[in-house]
């Protein structure tokens, strides 16, 4: 085995082109490991931990490193096709703004050649991402802040600038966004309307909007926030300045709120806001008690789906609670055998991976999570379940170096099969997210092996039952019914939303007449 | 945010490129920035930077430094010699190009200029006794531009030497230079043999003279329109000089002949100028530093008002931090090589020329001049792309020089420092270069690019005067 590096300076791309770099190095002949970073000091280390660096590297941030590992006669040819790969991928542009004899460089050079950009979408690594949303929020755009890792002080200080100068920052850690029709980084295609969202979580946003687009309405604006902008030191100013902007807005009829539970002040500062804003505002805090929400023109909604169906039920003239859609019936007759007990949730967005965790404990008791809801909850080893469990394949610990489930689908179907492979397992759940940004056909890797993993069961003697729901529309790249239609027919058990879905994985373990209680 | 309701959303896309090309597919409009980190990767710099931009007091100052430079009238007076007309010039002081150095870290073309200068002035009989006073610090060594002056290449001016006086006339201020000896073994590249003395006694005893009492007889000559001529003439007035030399011997002749020089001197200074193309590359530089000093020391102003190589060091001066320099390792400069040289010959860049570069003229103007772009193997489109990259981290564009080739635009003028260490783009230079070892000359011309490090110094330097003044 050997090793080989080379260093290109300055030479930076983005981390979804290095991504897509190391992934196709990894398939020239002769190579085992292979990795395209940019050589900070930070991926510089992780590099030599994985055992792709032997020397020591003289190389910076805007340095491109390719790493390769693999047989010694191999690894020249190798290393010249990686080179030359890189060379062919020039950074793409795009744009309908005039030609210029060259591409923008900064935030303010891009002002040139659009002169009427009102908004400035980040994506940088989260180190130098609020200094980005500050030139941004300084010339005078807003800022949609994709970017994680962004200090909570710096947050408060972009948010507190963009509140004094009539500007929104949405994030940092701002998923999604749909802005006058136009979805913004992973948003779904969803036809326009009257119902206005705010969320501080991005799938929680995905799943009201795409659910609200199934059940035939439209969405005015969806306007992320980020997930720590409802703590208390930052006050929720971005939900605040949503919640007010969509109260002004006079193509918006119904507003929804979605966020975790906020601080209690902000949390009254939040329904404060909301009762006096002139039209009904629907409020989902994940695992909130509904009581201490519900006031004049202020509707608690417990999940996700709730907030759609009652937003949709608001936008028809209705009371929520005389709106709810039709749900899907719960006819499950699974040939379980003895022993299959536990319930498996392998989820790709982590509000669902929350909101799934947040309803099984009431009914099935300890539900084992990396992100659980009580901290007693906690799985020590992710990589392993136990009884009932639910896992964020979304969190950082399985992220690290590899693409978001939701782009790649390898590390889920791996679970998948393992999860198969133990006789406690009665029943697997699985999230499915389309949109821009998503994986292209999540179906067609999705699909073999959930087919592999139902052979693997029936084997062996068990029934293995795969329930998941997907959230999209069908206006969204995929179209969400092809991707039900492939998914169904590979055998998995369609609920139209998470809550449904994790209803229906319930029933499985529980039996039908036990889960009457959920929501 | 209620505004961008009603508003077509267009959105400026920092980061993956996936997300611009969504927003296109979905019907919207996007641009791609073609991001890397700002500042070489600094963050602490790129922080600063952040503060720094679009700040109403730094616009404000960079306005006011803008209008400085942009109203500046830059006139020939007249002809002094050095240790009595330049500020603060001492009895036994010699100035060097670029930012300050000490005699021991000079490069050798320096270090034989300044030789060359103490033979020249008689404080040493020979080469040994020179070496020994500049060593022994007998010779106070300052830069050219501490005392309004600017000199190309080793830029070595001595107090007998005959020096251009050039002034401002809206706002008084006065600039510098010293005359250009040609090409060759001359004293600008180290050279200090006896040939070189001589020559430069003659520009000393009969050149000097003679330019001034034709300049005298002229009254005076406005350098500024004379620039704008020659760049509609394919000159950039840095690294070509021939259109604006021959006009201003054109503008200068008739005076000469009015004046009581005998006639023979007369011829040998036309013939001598005639046979010069660089010759008005010093009236240039001085315009530019007369142009360039009435915007300096605006508080919170990031426009740079010097750029200036000691053949070690690049260095720049910014109008808002006064008299610091920022400085880095000067690059040497890739270019064409006379015969026989190459690369490996070359000393780092030198010289206070790029003065004109920092005026909006030289690399900044090089669409006037697309002859310049053979040095690098470019095409005139090339030269025009040039001028057009520096338009992006400029101040504004200076409409008395104009650009025949972009449609009569004015020059890109007046660095931002913040501009250059968010966009990465550095200014450009074109410029002479000069062989390592004092006294072979110049081997070659080419162009190079100003080191991002002295700008992000700058930047850090302007956001500590800037959180002081809060």
């Amino acid at each position: 085995m050997a090793r080989a590096t080379k260093i290109l300076r300055n030479f930076y791309r983005d981390s979804v082109s290095l991504m897509q770099l190391s992934s196709t190095f990894a398939k020239l002949p002769g190579v085992e490991q292979a990795s395209a970073i940019m050589a900070s000091a930070n991926n510089i280390s992780l590099l030599t931990e994985a055992g792709l660096l032997g020397e020591t590297i003289e190389a910076g941030a805007n340095d491109l490193l390719i790493a390769l590992q693999g047989d010694d006669d191999a690894l020249a040819v190798a290393m010249a096709a990686a080179e030359s790969a890189v060379n062919q991928n020039p950074p793409p542009m795009s744009g309908n703004g005039p030609s210029s004899a060259m591409a923008p460089r900064s935030i303010e050079m891009g002002l040139g050649n659009m002169v009427g950009a009102n908004l400035a979408l980040i994506s940088t690594p989260g180190e130098y991402a609020s200094a980005e949303a500050f030139k941004a929020l300084r010339l005078g755009l807003n800022v949609m802040l994709f970017s994680d890792n962004v200090e909570l002080n710096d947050e408060i200080a972009l948010k507190r600038f963009a509140q004094d100068h009539d500007l929104i920052v949405m994030g940092p850690d701002c998923g999604t966004a749909i802005i006058n029709g136009i979805p913004l980084a992973f948003a779904n295609v969803v036809r326009r309307g009257e119902i206005g969202v705010v969320a501080a979580s991005g799938t929680g946003l995905q799943q009201v909007t795409c659910l609200i687009d199934r059940w035939g309405k439209g969405i005015s604006q969806a306007i992320g926030t980020g997930g720590h902008d409802l703590h208390r030191d930052v006050g929720g100013i971005s939900m605040l300045q949503g919640l007010k902007s969509l109260a002004a807005d006079p193509s918006t009829s119904v507003i929804v709120l979605v966020s975790k539970p906020p601080s209690p002040e902000v949390a009254a500062r939040v329904l404060e806001v909301a009762g006096s804003a002139g039209k009904p505002v629907v409020v989902n805090f994940l695992g909130a008690d509904p009581e201490g929400i519900r006031r004049q023109n202020v509707f608690p909604a417990r999940t996700l789906e709730d907030a759609a169906a009652a937003a949709v039920a608001l936008a028809d003239g209705r009371r929520p609670e005389e709106g709810q859609p039709e749900r899907s019936p719960v006819a499950l007759f699974p040939r379980l055998v003895s022993g299959q007990r536990y319930l498996r949730g392998l989820y790709s967005g982590g509000t669902f991976c929350y909101e799934a965790a947040l309803l099984l404990k009431k009914e099935l008791g300890q539900v084992y999570s990396n992100t659980p809801v009580d901290p007693e909850d906690r799985l020590n080893n992710v990589w392993t379940s136990k009884g009932h469990t639910v896992i964020d394949l979304g969190d950082d610990l399985f992220t690290r170096g590899r693409p978001h489930p939701m782009i790649d689908h390898r590390l889920r179907n791996e679970r998948i099969l393992k999860e198969a492979g133990d006789p406690e397992v009665a029943v697997i759940l699985l999230d499915v997210v389309l949109g821009y940004g998503s994986h292209p056909d999540p179906a067609s890797e999705m699909a073999p092996v959930i087919e592999k993993a139902k052979a693997l069961a029936e084997k062996a003697g068990r029934h293995l039952v795969v329930v998941g729901f997907v959230c999209g529309t069908t206006l969204d790249p995929q179209n969400l019914s092809n991707q039900e239609a492939a998914l169904q027919n590979a055998g998995m058990l369609l609920a139209e939303s998470n809550a449904q879905a994790v209803r229906l994985a319930a029933t499985v373990v529980l039996g039908p007449t036990t889960v009457e209680g959920m929501p | 945010m209620q505004t961008l309701f009603q508003e077509k959303l267009q959105v400026l896309n920092v980061g993956l490129s996936s997300f611009a090309e969504s927003v296109a597919r979905a019907g919207g409009t996007a641009l791609q920035i073609d991001w890397a980190p700002p500042a070489q990767g600094d963050q602490t710099v790129g922080r600063e930077l952040a503060q720094l931009v679009n700040l109403p007091a730094v616009e404000a100052a960079n306005q006011k430094a803008f209008d400085a430079y942009l109203s500046a009238q830059p006139v020939l007076r007249g002809i002094g010699i050095a240790g009595k007309v330049l500020p603060n010039m001492a009895e036994r002081m010699i100035l060097h190009g670029g930012p300050p150095i000490a005699w021991e870290s000079m490069c050798g073309p320096m270090q034989g200029a300044i030789i060359g200068a103490i033979l020249y002035e008689g404080w040493a009989k020979n080469t040994a006794g020179a070496w020994a006073l500049a060593s022994g610090g007998e010779v106070v060594l300052e830069p050219c531009h501490h005392h309004a002056a600017v000199g190309p290449m080793a830029g070595v001016i001595s107090p007998s030497m005959p020096v251009w006086m050039v002034v401002d006339v809206t706002h008084g201020n006065q600039a510098f230079s010293n005359f250009n000896e040609g090409i060759g073994r001359v004293l600008r590249f180290g050279a200090n043999s006896s040939d070189v003395i001589d020559r430069l006694k003659w520009i000393g005893q009969v050149l000097g003279p003679a330019l001034r009492a034709g300049v005298e007889t002229l009254g005076e000559l406005d350098l500024k329109t004379l620039m704008a001529q020659a760049l509609h003439m394919g000159d950039e007035v840095h690294n070509r000089n021939v259109a604006a030399s021959s006009l201003f011997l054109k503008r200068l002749i008739s005076s000469l002949l009015k004046t009581n020089t005998p006639s023979a001197e007369i011829a040998a200074a036309v013939d001598f100028i005639a046979g010069n193309d660089h010759f008005f590359l010093n009236l240039s530089m001085t315009a530019c530093k007369a142009m360039l000093d009435a915007a300096h020391g605006v508080p919170g102003s990031s426009m740079v008002t010097a750029m200036a190589r000691n053949g070690v060091e690049f260095g720049i001066r910014v109008s808002g931090t006064g008299d610091q320099w920022f400085t880095t390792r000067a690059p040497v400069v890739d270019g064409l090589f006379f015969p026989g040289y190459t690369k490996e010959d070359a000393a780092p860049d030198l010289g206070d020329s790029a003065i004109t570069e920092t005026a909006g003229v030289g690399g900044f103007a090089m669409a006037a001049s697309p002859a310049i772009v053979k040095f690098v193997g470019g095409t005139p489109q090339d030269a025009i792309d040039n001028t057009t990259a520096m338009t992006y981290i400029t101040l504004g564009r200076n409409g008395a020089f104009t650009l025949p080739a972009m449609n009569f635009a004015g020059a890109p003028a007046g660095i931002d420092v913040r501009k250059v260490v968010d966009t990465g783009i550095q200014p450009i230079i074109n410029t002479g270069i000069a062989h390592r070892e004092a006294g072979i000359g110049q081997i070659g011309a080419g162009i190079t690019r100003a080191p991002l490090a002295c700008f992000t110094q700058a930047v850090s330097a302007l956001a500590s005067t800037m959180r002081g003044s809060q």
